[in-house]
């Protein structure tokens, strides 16, 4: 039962991320990109990961994606007539090859791996959320102080790119 | 318990909730029609049936039966599709609202379909789904109107999603969970355990946001009718159209029931000597006066213009929220040492 759902979230996940790249309407790719967003969620919730699960709707479905969308209609973009790019022969061969790489690797390590610290049973003594919780501000506190610096600047440099002409008017009027 | 059971019960509370939504979707508009009408010295629909409580019935078989014009230059699946993406979310949403004490059914537990350990964060992921059949529905009748009114909605929704958000946050640190059934248990022991007491500057945010996230007056921009004929569904007409329509109230429902779980202690009664009253009942009451309150303002104020709505809610709601997650979180840490 469980393997049977895994195979269609996997294969629905990889046919949408092939659709998003090669659809030529581009609202056609963003709805593409949404059901795969969709189908990751399932495969979160199938690895006991629930939290995980709403967030990357929240996350990527209910706000980056929707200002995808936002940024479409605005553009008014033509469907592409040629969407292939020319260098397309050598995506194909890296892509390839970094696939190869991908499938000997796992040949050779099988899947009988040991499983983690935590297993599904631990996590749920613990609550999905409250365990997420804890181990982000404990643990990996300083990743995540070093992420939000990030995010920090990447806001602080979106504003001063969108406000450089205020700032430029206000500069003439002072000097 | 086996798998059958299991899903049979589902199968049956779905059934029931759903009903009941519906039902209240279409008594939703009577009412509407009905208090506006009193708050403007009118009478309403009188005609069909006694005091005209067949109208609903009436407007839904009429909804049914018009022909579905698909404009000419329209995106045809995408204008199918948006108004189910619309309505999907909206319905969803209801599958972890706890309507009652739990009680057995069938050797399983009923009084919510289900009650996922993240159910509060389920219901924002798929209100925050509902956004595209707004956005894609303008976009796709190939219409200015309708496209602005799309855009609109879509800026409207996620300004007002991080309101609704963080106004939240509060209320969960108070309960330490997300399982609205936690949430209320935490308020029981009567009227002044609920969370409006203690969060009501929460509290006042989330409808604010509510009435802006469900696209009502006095926060109606994606359909300003004055400005964009309907808005994103000025190209809908009969079935499509009802399903917008559908969403839309009930999505209003959902923020109502969910307002009530937060704030207003769920299906717990307001004192001990009323415990003999059901839950559902004391989740409808309310959820009906919340829903009043969306009619009452509709029928008092004003529409406010589009810059205004964004400034209220970045300048102004935003920085009460977050002043308030903050003054909460101190005051749990000072009251857990």
């Amino acid at each position: 039962m469980m393997q049977a759902i895994f195979i269609y979230l996997a294969t629905v996940c990889v046919v949408c991320a092939v659709l998003t790249v090669s659809l030529r309407q581009p609202v056609y790719n963003v709805m593409a990109l949404l059901t795969m967003f969709f189908h990751v969620a399932g495969l979160y919730v199938l690895l006991n990961a629930e939290f995980l699960a709403v967030v990357q709707i929240i996350v990527y479905a209910g706000a980056i994606l929707v200002l995808y969308l936002f940024v479409l209609m605005l553009l008014n973009l033509r469907s592409e007539s040629r969407h292939l790019h020319r260098q397309w022969p050598f995506a194909v061969l890296i892509l390839g090859s970094v696939a190869a790489m991908l499938v000997g690797a796992m040949q050779a390590g099988g899947f009988g791996l040991p499983t983690g610290e935590a297993p599904a049973q631990v996590i749920q003594a613990v609550g999905n959320t409250e365990s997420i919780g804890l181990t982000l501000y404990t643990d990996y506190l300083l990743p995540f102080e070093l992420a939000s610096l990030v995010l920090l600047v990447a806001m602080i440099g979106a504003i001063v790119l969108t406000k450089k002409e205020l700032i430029q008017d206000h500069g003439e009027e002072q000097s | 318990m086996e798998l059958g059971t299991t899903v049979l019960l589902a199968v049956i509370q779905i059934a029931v909730v759903m009903g009941v939504v519906l039902l209240s979707v279409a008594y939703m508009t009577y009412a509407e029609r009905k208090v506006l009408s009193f708050m403007q010295d009118r009478l309403g629909p009188m005609e069909v049936g006694p005091w005209g409580l067949l109208q609903p019935i009436a407007d839904g078989l009429k909804l049914f039966m018009k022909e579905d014009i698909i404009p000419s230059g329209a995106n045809k699946i995408i204008f199918a599709v948006a108004p189910i993406i619309c309505l999907i979310p909206a319905l969803i949403g209801f599958a972890v609202v706890p309507y009652s004490e739990g009680f057995s059914l069938l050797g399983g537990t009923g009084g919510t379909i289900t009650d996922l350990n993240v159910g509060l964060l389920y219901i924002f992921a798929f209100a925050s789904v509902g956004a595209y059949g707004v956005i894609l529905g303008g976009w796709a009748s190939n219409s200015k109107y309708a496209l602005l009114g799309g855009l609109r909605s879509g800026a409207q929704v996620i300004s007002y999603e991080l309101v609704i958000g963080l106004s939240i946050v509060g209320v969960l640190l108070l309960s330490e969970s997300l399982s609205l059934r936690a949430i209320t248990e935490h308020q029981d022991g009567g009227f002044w355990h609920w969370n409006l007491w203690v969060q009501p500057v929460a509290f006042v945010t989330y409808v604010i946001a509510a009435v802006a996230e469900t696209n009502r007056l006095p926060f109606d921009m994606p359909e300003a009718e004055s400005e964009l004929v309907a808005g994103f569904f000025t190209e809908y007409s009969g079935m499509r159209f009802a399903f917008f329509f559908l969403a839309e109230y009930a999505n209003m429902i959902l923020v109502s029931c969910l307002a009530s779980v937060l704030f207003l202690g769920g299906y717990e009664a307001p004192a001990e000597f009323l415990n003999f009253v059901p839950g559902f009942v004391w989740l409808a009451l309310k959820t009906w006066a919340l829903l009043f309150f969306f009619i009452w303002i509709r029928g008092t104020f004003p529409r406010v213009r589009f810059d205004q709505l964004m400034k209220f809610g970045w300048k102004v709601l935003i920085p009460v929220a977050l002043v308030n997650i903050l003054v909460t979180a101190v005051g749990v840490y000072i009251v857990n040492n």
